[in-house]
């Protein structure tokens, strides 16, 4: 497949993100937008990564070019993971005390 | 002779400091004596330097090079010769009589004001003599800004009043317009020459370096000066006004310093201004028309000074006509005996004025004959020689002024005859409505009516002898006189004038003149020997009062519209643009910043709403290329 082809899906998969962060007010839907794009690019790096090994393959029958970024993402994936977690935590807190998770409440840090 | 010729400038400059330094700490009687005697000096040091220079001919002095640069060296010379010696002569000797005469003149004026007038007046027989021993323009041209310094500072002597002050300032910016002509020749000179100093500039290998446009711009220029310091058309008018001054002021204005300076400085550089025709016709134009204008005001004004102040205009207009029908050592003889009997008619205008308690008005005069004998016998003399009867001094310098003027154009001696009648006129018109008839000031007056004390009339007298005999320096030739004065400058003048006219004519053009000024002499005696002029009632007579309406002219025309200028200036430039600009960048920070802080509102989503405009717009900016575009492009295709 033609790396357009990805470049397309993460292009439109960011820009989902993007808009889901700007227009929704609920704190759990702007956190899977978030975690959307971060996978979108995510996803990108691994489409790069292929392309690039499949590149180096035709001058190389036996080369790891691109495998790195293939590993990296896993590291990645942890990392978000464990952001998500924290992420929830404090949407939990904040639900806690407001009693709401609508972000346009979030707006005591004002003054 | 180098400390000599020093002596005779620094004296003055001695006096100067002395009584401007001193003047709370000397008693009055010292300040006269010394500032006085500074001026004798002065004129002793003047005299022996003459007789050196007839003995040995033109002394040259270097003291030090004032300026100093690759290409141009300006030194500090001073150079005496036939014509500066002479104008030492009367300018110290004349100086020192009106210092002298100043000193009883004054006497109401308290000590530190009195050496304050003392302080000025020797400054200004400094700056006049530094301007007449420079021997390059540019010390002509300090010893020119000295004397309009000093005419400025004297006008405005008394300097609680208003008018006064305005007087003097008219006078200084007046002139400061004419030295704009004569530093932009200063410019231009060393431009195209590389040196100012008369014996390289006045030369033929000089002149040959100048084209003839070159010629008439620089002598334009420096008769724009001229125009400006000796009072003549448009740029005359200050020297009425400035008669603001203690009446011994105007004497040293009109006599000695001052308004001789252009006169000196054109008989100077009469080597230039005789290269150029153009030149020399505006000269003679406009001295007969600054003659003629200037005698058709004095013959109505009323006060005393005023009609001297014109008749001083009026003569220099004579002198410049004899500058431009290249008589320049007519000129410079009529200069000489303008300065005697013009300084000797002020003096007896200030000793009439004493007299009558600070009245100018000669309508209310009259009858004065009896009671101021000195001043009156010394006054007729000065009437008559201004008037050109012979054998008095004005008849010869006037006469040969306008035998030259004959000589060049038929015009200007018509011109120049009507102009001598009226001289004769309304000197004597003066002379007969303060001198001759009734009194008619108040009782008060009469009763303090007396004769001057010695001091000021000595001066008179002596003058009235310079006066009477003065022309036998430049007796010409058909009376059997081998006229001096023209074999003197016959150095300086390049092109010596020859008179080619007949004696007989010479003789006849002398008759008629003589004639003419006898006539209108005659018919100003017997009209106010008895009456005064009432206030004019003819369209022209009115005219004439008020001075050709020059001054109103002058508000109209210059003043007014400058003002206009000025004030827009101020209102407009000065408060909306300037002031409208700075005040609107502030009220514009401060706009742009209220509306822009509500952005800042405190939501996170409008944040990251301009966050990511922000990268946007970031990203544009990056690739604000072509490559951005090909990118997309790729990517479609």
């Amino acid at each position: 497949m033609p790396i357009e082809y990805y470049i397309f899906l993460c292009l439109t998969l960011f820009s989902i993100g993007v808009i889901g962060v700007l227009t929704r007010r609920n704190a759990i839907i702007v956190f899977m937008c978030i975690e959307l794009m971060l996978n979108a690019v995510n996803m990108l790096l691994v489409a790069f990564s292929k392309m690039n090994y499949a590149t180096a393959q035709t001058i190389t029958p036996n080369t790891t070019a691109g495998i790195d970024a293939q590993i990296f993402v896993f590291f990645i994936m942890v990392v978000a993971a464990a952001e998500v977690s924290i992420g929830l935590a404090i949407i939990v807190m904040i639900y806690r005390n407001t009693h709401s998770i609508d972000i346009n409440f979030l707006n005591r840090l004002k003054n | 002779m180098k400390i000599l010729v020093a002596f005779i400038i620094l004296w003055p400059l001695a006096g100067f400091l002395f009584n401007g330094l001193g003047r709370n700490y000397w008693s009055k009687k010292v300040i006269a004596y010394k500032a006085t005697g500074y001026i004798v000096a002065s004129f002793i040091a003047s005299i022996f330097v003459f007789l050196h220079v007839q003995d040995h001919g033109a002394v040259m002095v270097h003291y030090f090079d004032f300026i100093h640069t690759n290409t141009l060296t300006i030194p500090f010379d001073f150079k005496v010769d036939a014509l500066s010696s002479l104008f030492l002569l009367v300018i110290t000797g004349v100086g020192s009589l009106i210092h002298l005469y100043s000193t009883a003149y004054m006497q109401e004026e308290s000590a530190p004001h009195y050496a304050r007038y003392f302080a000025y007046l020797n400054l200004f027989i400094f700056s006049m003599l530094l301007l007449v021993l420079g021997d390059n323009y540019i010390i002509m041209f300090m010893g020119w800004e000295g004397v309009g310094l000093c005419s400025y500072l004297l006008i405005g002597y008394w300097f609680s009043n208003g008018n006064y002050n305005y007087a003097a300032k008219k006078a200084f910016i007046m002139n400061r317009i004419g030295d704009l002509g004569f530093l932009l020749a200063i410019f231009w000179l060393i431009a195209k020459l590389g040196t100012v100093s008369y014996s390289e500039v006045l030369t033929a290998e000089s002149l040959a370096k100048l084209s003839s446009a070159d010629i008439t711009g620089i002598t334009l220029l420096l008769f724009v000066g001229a125009m400006g310091k000796s009072a003549q058309i448009p740029l005359f008018t200050w020297l009425p006004d400035a008669m603001a001054g203690p009446t011994p002021v105007s004497a040293l204005i009109h006599a000695a310093t001052m308004v001789t300076a252009g006169i000196y400085m054109i008989t100077r550089s009469n080597i230039l201004f005789s290269h150029s025709e153009i030149t020399q016709n505006i000269v003679a134009i406009i001295g007969i028309s600054t003659a003629l204008l200037a005698a058709t005001i004095a013959i109505k004004q009323n006060d005393i000074k005023k009609v001297l102040a014109y008749s001083t205009v009026s003569q220099l207009g004579y002198m410049f006509l004899g500058l431009g029908v290249g008589a320049y050592s007519g000129a410079v003889f009529h200069v000489i005996t303008h300065a005697f009997f013009k300084a000797l008619l002020f003096l007896g205008a200030g000793s009439v004025i004493h007299a009558m308690h600070h009245e100018q008005d000669i309508r209310k005069m009259g009858g004065l004959k009896s009671k101021l004998p000195i001043t009156h016998i010394t006054f007729l003399i000065g009437c008559i020689a201004i008037a050109g009867v012979p054998p008095f001094s004005g008849f010869f310098s006037k006469d040969e002024i306008l035998a030259a003027a004959f000589e060049k154009n038929k015009i200007y001696w018509v011109l120049g005859l009507v102009g001598a009648a009226m001289t004769a006129f309304y000197m004597f018109r003066l002379y007969a409505t303060t001198f001759l008839g009734k009194f008619r000031g108040s009782n008060e007056q009469e009763a303090h009516l007396h004769e001057s004390p010695l001091a000021m009339t000595l001066p008179l007298i002596v003058l009235a002898i310079l006066s009477a005999v003065g022309g036998a320096i430049g007796i010409p030739h058909i009376m059997g006189g081998h006229h001096w004065l023209t074999g003197q400058l016959s150095s300086i003048v390049s092109t010596p004038q020859e008179t080619h006219l007949a004696v007989s004519t010479e003789w006849i053009l002398m008759g008629v003149s003589v004639a003419i000024a006898a006539i209108a002499l005659l018919i100003a005696l017997s009209r106010y020997s008895k009456q005064t002029d009432e206030e004019p009632s003819s369209a022209i007579g009115k005219f004439f009062y008020h001075k050709w309406y020059i001054d109103e002219l002058y508000q109209k025309a210059i003043i007014e519209p400058l003002n206009k200028f000025a004030l827009f200036l101020k209102e407009f430039i000065e408060k909306k643009v300037i002031d409208g600009a700075v005040n609107g960048t502030g009220k514009l920070v401060q706009f742009s910043a209220r509306k822009v802080r509500l952005i800042q509102n405190g939501q996170a989503g409008y944040y990251i709403l301009f966050m990511v405009l922000g990268i946007i717009t970031l990203f544009l900016f990056w690739f604000n290329d072509i490559s951005i575009l090909r990118f997309i492009y790729t990517l479609t295709h």
